[in-house]
Formats: structure tokens, sequence, C-alpha cells
């Protein structure tokens, strides 16, 4: 009978793909590891001062965390998780993304109206790319042609070419756009709008929003409808919306520009990632200081993990070598 | 006719900035002038050393705003100026306003005591410009003297009021002994007050008038005890819009309880402890250039540049209607780090915003609560409501 058990256990072993979560905890000042199959809170590393943007080297050998008190993003050691350099981010630096190229990482210096793009081997600053008020969200097209920033005062998408590392376009969105997100096909930018509500579907073709969703659910007063974290599902159909305050994932068909479904997660929804073998969505909610693991087959919420205070940005690595961030998402459409 | 008139010019920031970006600047430019005009108040005998006198309140604030106007002006080809105009108090107020409006200023931020800001809006009504009151908190300006063509930033005191009593509501200390100081402000606060007891089913068992006139710095742990005795009460309200008495009633008091309204916890627009919704970042901007914190006018004045910004961006127009048109639409929205959109309550013109209960070192909370409950929005549970108010525009 146990020789079954341990030959059950082995095939679901051998099947499911394990993944680690790493959580920035902006009021800790630590790192939560999570397994993202059991949900169990592995252990907390302790961080610089307010961590919050998070992502993989591309050879997933170091972890990049923003420690915006700090003015700092710090490099750790993606096995030992220890602290072994920092790169120049500038003030105050929040969200960051890293080119496909594996080189640039491109991050938002709020304080400064400054988008500053860091040489990952050199770890110096190459340069300084002056946009709108409180730059915040970064999205990078899966080509690697346009690097995109949203500004929250000044309510627009620049355009930052990489070639010349220069702003080549600005598209006017509705009130503190936050985060922006490509399509996995690189036709369009979508962009989430904390303040109005809402998501613009923008045409990267000609920089014009062909298409807006406001969000309403019965019950839930439209203020409190604050659209921040955006993630495209692989399959180009799907795309994933934190609703901050309302404590709600919308599943927005990309097509139709319409809700498929809200579902209930924990309060202050924030940033989102995917597992590696696309069978889970992890959420981090700021207010209830926990995570919400989602089954994105059946769209149904199946567990919560508490992990500490704030919990902010999330990377995930795949344990058996690849992975997958919230920053720096990047998978290949699925074959049809 | 003794005025400073000084011009805050931005061309060379622009300029510097818009060479980098020449690409980019659209053919079709727009010029907004504005204009921010301060009577001088005169400084009430400080109570405490602690606080500097400020000479540049609410100004520091438009000046910023109009930063961030032109750093998304460079994107967009509109450039804002501000002139900024000070008037010693009880001095030719009027004349000024209109020496702005003969040289075309259209957009005039005012930091006035409310007796002016009514002659101003008069003028402002029959001249066709758009007024924004960033200092009166006078509820009369929302109701029987509101007008036409003037917005009001600043919270109402009604507005703060309601905020105290929600919170008070909540928690249910709902037993006020009332403290108010002789002054016309303090009168205006206590009106406030008595209103919001009313309207959230609070209770006033003591109501007494501070009208001692020596330092309170020598006598208020033998006067204050002796002040507060009589029935039991859950919360001492303070109406001391001055500060002369206020801040040594707290730890003073016969029975143990705490204190709010203008000293201890305190209803305010912006308060250096707020730090949600991404407010550190505002907090930050402020700090770097005014080397001082916001205040409840700095904040109101950066709104009041901030939402002609905003219309003007999204109009591509500097004509008064059209501003003023989309500023009372439902597609305008402010982002003010107050965690929900700001609009205009269309009825008086107000501006709609969260209130933040305050203590020196600590933002206690955020009002409305969700759960005060409002057919509209649930931030029309603070100050004067459409049935409500008697102001029809």
């Amino acid at each position: 009978m146990n020789k079954y058990v341990v030959i059950l256990l082995m095939f679901f072993s051998t099947l499911s793909v394990a993944d680690t979560l790493y959580i920035t905890l902006e009021k800790d000042n630590a790192l939560a590891v999570v397994d993202g199959e059991t949900g169990k809170l592995l252990k907390t590393v302790p961080l610089g001062q307010r961590p919050r943007g998070i992502a993989f080297s591309k050879d997933q050998t170091h972890l990049y965390v923003a420690a915006s008190d700090d003015d700092t993003i710090q490099i750790l050691d993606a096995t030992t998780l220890k602290v072994v350099g920092h790169l120049p981010s500038g003030d105050d630096p929040e969200l960051f993304k890293i080119h496909p190229n594996g080189l640039w990482l491109y991050v938002s210096n709020e304080d400064d109206n400054k988008v500053t793009v860091i040489d990952l081997q050199k770890k110096i600053a190459i340069a300084e790319i002056a946009v709108g008020v409180e730059p915040e969200g970064i999205a990078i097209a899966q080509d690697g042609q346009w690097v995109v920033n949203t500004s929250e005062t000044t309510n627009m998408v620049h355009w930052i070419d990489p070639q010349d590392q220069l702003v080549k376009d600005n598209t006017l969105v509705d009130p503190r756009p936050r985060a922006a997100e490509f399509s996995v096909d690189g036709q369009w930018l979508f962009v989430s709008s904390e303040i109005a509500g809402s998501l613009s579907r923008i045409d990267v073709s000609n920089k014009q929003v062909s298409a807006k969703l406001h969000f309403k659910i019965a019950g839930v007063d439209d203020e409190l409808i604050q659209p921040v974290g955006v993630l495209a599902h692989p399959n180009n159909e799907l795309l994933f919306v934190a609703l901050g305050p309302a404590n709600r994932v919308a599943v927005v068909d990309i097509k139709t520009m319409t809700v498929k479904k809200y579902l209930l997660v924990g309060q202050r929804v924030w940033n989102l990632a995917f597992s590696p073998d696309m069978k889970r969505l992890y959420t981090t909610n700021g207010v209830s200081n926990d995570i919400s693991i989602i089954d994105v087959d059946k769209l149904k919420v199946t567990k919560s993990v508490r992990v500490g205070h704030y919990p902010w940005g999330i990377a995930v690595k795949d344990e058996s070598g690849e992975s997958s961030s919230a920053s720096s998402l990047r998978l290949e459409p699925s074959k049809p | 006719m003794r005025h400073v008139s000084l011009i805050l010019r931005f061309i060379s920031y622009l300029a510097c900035l818009m060479a980098c970006f020449s690409s980019l600047v659209y053919a079709d430019s727009l010029a907004v002038d504005m204009a921010f005009l301060t009577e001088k108040m005169p400084h009430p005998p400080a109570l405490s050393n602690l606080d500097p006198v400020l000479s540049d309140a609410g100004v520091q604030g438009a000046i910023l705003a109009t930063k961030d106007n032109n750093t998304t002006g460079m994107f967009t080809g509109h450039h804002y100026e501000l002139k900024r105009v000070d008037v010693p108090f009880g001095e030719g107020v009027v004349s000024e306003f209109e020496r702005l409006v003969a040289d075309g200023y259209q957009y005039v931020v005012a930091d006035v005591q409310t007796a002016s800001l009514k002659k101003l809006s008069a003028i402002a009504k029959a001249n066709n410009i758009l007024l924004f009151n960033v200092s009166s908190t006078d509820g009369e300006l929302r109701n029987e003297s509101c007008s036409l063509n003037t917005f009001h930033i600043i919270p109402s005191d009604e507005m703060k009021a309601d905020a105290l009593a929600q919170l008070m509501l909540k928690k249910r200390w709902k037993k006020w002994f009332l403290v108010k100081g002789a002054d016309q402000e303090d009168r205006r606060f206590t009106k406030a007050i008595k209103r919001s007891a009313a309207r959230f089913g609070m209770k006033l068992v003591e109501e007494k008038t501070w009208n001692f006139d020596h330092d309170a710095r020598r006598t208020a742990q033998a006067e204050i005890p002796v002040f507060t005795q009589g029935a039991d009460y859950d919360v001492l309200l303070v109406a001391d819009v001055k500060g002369l008495f206020g801040e040594y009633l707290t730890m003073n008091t016969w029975r143990p309880r705490p204190v709010i309204g203008t000293q201890g916890l305190v209803p305010r627009a912006w308060h250096r402890t707020h730090e949600r919704w991404g407010a550190v970042q505002m907090q930050n901007r402020f700090y770097k250039q005014a080397g001082r914190w916001m205040n409840d006018i700095d904040y109101s004045s950066w709104l009041a540049v901030r939402a002609i910004g905003e219309a003007v961006t999204r109009t591509n127009s500097v004509k008064v209607e059209e501003v003023k048109k989309f500023m009372l639409s439902d597609q305008f929205s402010l982002a003010g780090f107050k965690g929900v959109k700001l609009t205009f309550r269309q009825w008086n013109q107000q501006l709609r915003q969260p209130i933040l209960l305050a203590m020196p070192r600590a933002t206690v909370s955020v009002l409305p609560h969700k759960e005060f409950l409002h057919p509209r929005t649930y931030l029309d549970t603070l100050g004067y409501d459409e049935p409500e108010s008697t102001c029809r525009l």
C-alpha cells in the first residue's frame, strides 16, 4: 500500500512544476519566500527600506529589488538571498523592468520625473529620460522595440525608443495611470488608470487609445474601483487587472474589452504574477497582508496565504530553471 | 499703494526641457496665464513659538502645480505662467483684482478673507473670470453667497466638522463638551460643529466660552481642570481657530478625555503625516521646493492650478466657458493623493474630497468611511449636500 503512495507522490512531483514566490514586504523591509504549489511561507529574509519592485535577472542567478527609501536597487544572489551589490537607480525607485536583451533595466524615479536606464553588466546608469510628473509603470514590448512609462500626475504614456533612449511619442490617458502591459503579440498596450477606474487599450501602431473599459461592480462604490497591476495571459485572449481597494481581480477579454469575471481576493490587491506552468495566478494584497492564489483554468480563488506586512511586488522562480515575475514576465504565446 | 508684484517665469525652465523634446512640441501651442492673489492676513498673537509665520502659504502650492502643469505642457504644447500678487490686509484687494482682470487674466487663485472673496466673486462673474477660493472655509460662500464663477477648493468648516462627527459616531463617543473661543471665526466653527452634532446624533452636554485673557502657558494647569468640570462627556471639542488656548487643553482637563476640533485631533485637507496613495511623493516634492511642510492652503492652491491644467489638457482650450464646462462635467476628475478621484459639486462648485483627521505625529483616519452611504457618492456625506445647500447655480 505504502509503495503505491510513494509512486503516486513521485508521479505528482514530476507532473506539477514547482515554483517559488519571492514577495517584497513594503512595511517589514523584508522578502517573503513562499512555495507556490502548497502556498507555504518558507522563510522571510531582511531587505533594504521600503522594498517594492522585484524581478529576476534574465539568467535567474540574481534577484533585483527596489529599496525605495534607500534610493537603490539591491542585487541579491538568487540562491543565498544575500545582498551582493547595488544598482544606481536614482531617487525613490519603485517599478522597474528588464529589457529582453537582459542588459538594460528601466526604472522610474517618482520624485525626479525621470526614467533611469541602468546597464546591468557595468552597473552604471547609461541614460536618464525626462518624463511626466510622478513616473510609475514601465512596460517593455516582447520584441524590445518599445519601452513605455506612465506618469501619474501628467496622465500620459511616454513611448521610449530603446535604440537611442529618447521619448518618441506621448499618449494622453485617464487620470493617474499606473501599470502598463503589452499584449503578447505586441499589437496593443494596456494601461490602468487608478483614479478614473478605467483600462485603456492603445493601438501600438498609431499610439492612439482604441478602446476603454470602465469597471463597474455591483455593491462597490465607483471610487473604490482603482485599477493597478495588469498582467496579460500568453494566450493573447485574457488580461488580469488588479482593482486595488475594490478587492477584486477583473478578468478582461482583450478583444471585446469586456469583463468576463470579477474574482474576490484580499484587500487592496496590487501586483500579479503567473506560475511558470500558467496554472496559478498570484496576487499581492497590500492591506490584508496576504497573497491570493487563483486557479487560472477555473478562474477561481483557491487560497490565501499570510506573508507579512504590505506585500507589494512578486517574482516567481520556476524550480526547473525558468522564471517569471510581475515586473518582468516574458512568456511566449501558446501555440494554437 | 504698496503691493508686491512678482512675476514667476518658467520660461527658462521650460526652454531647457523643451530643447530635449523639440521634436515633440506641438505646433499649436497654448498659453495659460494664471494669477495668485494673496491678501496678507494679520498674524494672531502666537501662543507657541513652535510654528514659523509663513509668508508664502498657498503660493508655494500654486508654484509647484504650475511646474507640474508645465511638465505635462511640454508634451502637449501648453505653457502655464503664474503671476503672484500680494496685497496688505484691507488694502485695495479689489482694485488689484480689477487690474488683473484688465491685464487679461482669466484664472485667478485667491487666498483672501471671506468678505473680500464675496466682492471678487461679483467681479469675476461680471467679467467671465474663473476664481478659485483656496482659503476661506466659510459655509456662507457655499450657500447664500455662492457665485457662478467661483470654485471652492478648500473644504468648508462643515465638511471638516462632519468628518469629526462621523469618526465620533463610529467610536460611539457621542457626548461632547464644547469649549469655544469668542471671536468671529470661533463662532463660525462652533456653528459648523453644532450642525454636525445634530446631523450625526451627537449630544452637546456642556458648552463653555473661553474668555480668560491671561497667558495660558502659566495658568493652564490651574485654570483648565476647574474650567472643564461639569457633566460627564466622551470628548472635549475645542473651537479655537487662531490657536490662542486650545493646545493647552490636552492633558489638563478634569476628566481623562481626548481633545478634538481645532486642536488635538484635527480635521485637515492635508497634513504632514499623510503618506498613503502616493502622498509621500507629493510631500517630498513640496518640501524640496518650499523647505517646509505643505498645509491646507498650499494643497488647495496646488489642486486649483492642477484643476485648470487638467481641464486645459483635456479640452485643448484656454476658453473660460470650455474649461468651466469640463470642470463641472462627468469627465473631470482630479487626482489629489487621497485615494479617490476629486470632482466638483455642481450645486455650489465645492471640490469633493476626503478629510484627514490627524494628530501631530499620525493620521488617525481618513473620512468619510465607506459605511457612510449616499446615493451619489459617499464623499457627499461631508458638508452641504444638494438638498441642504441654499446655493442654486
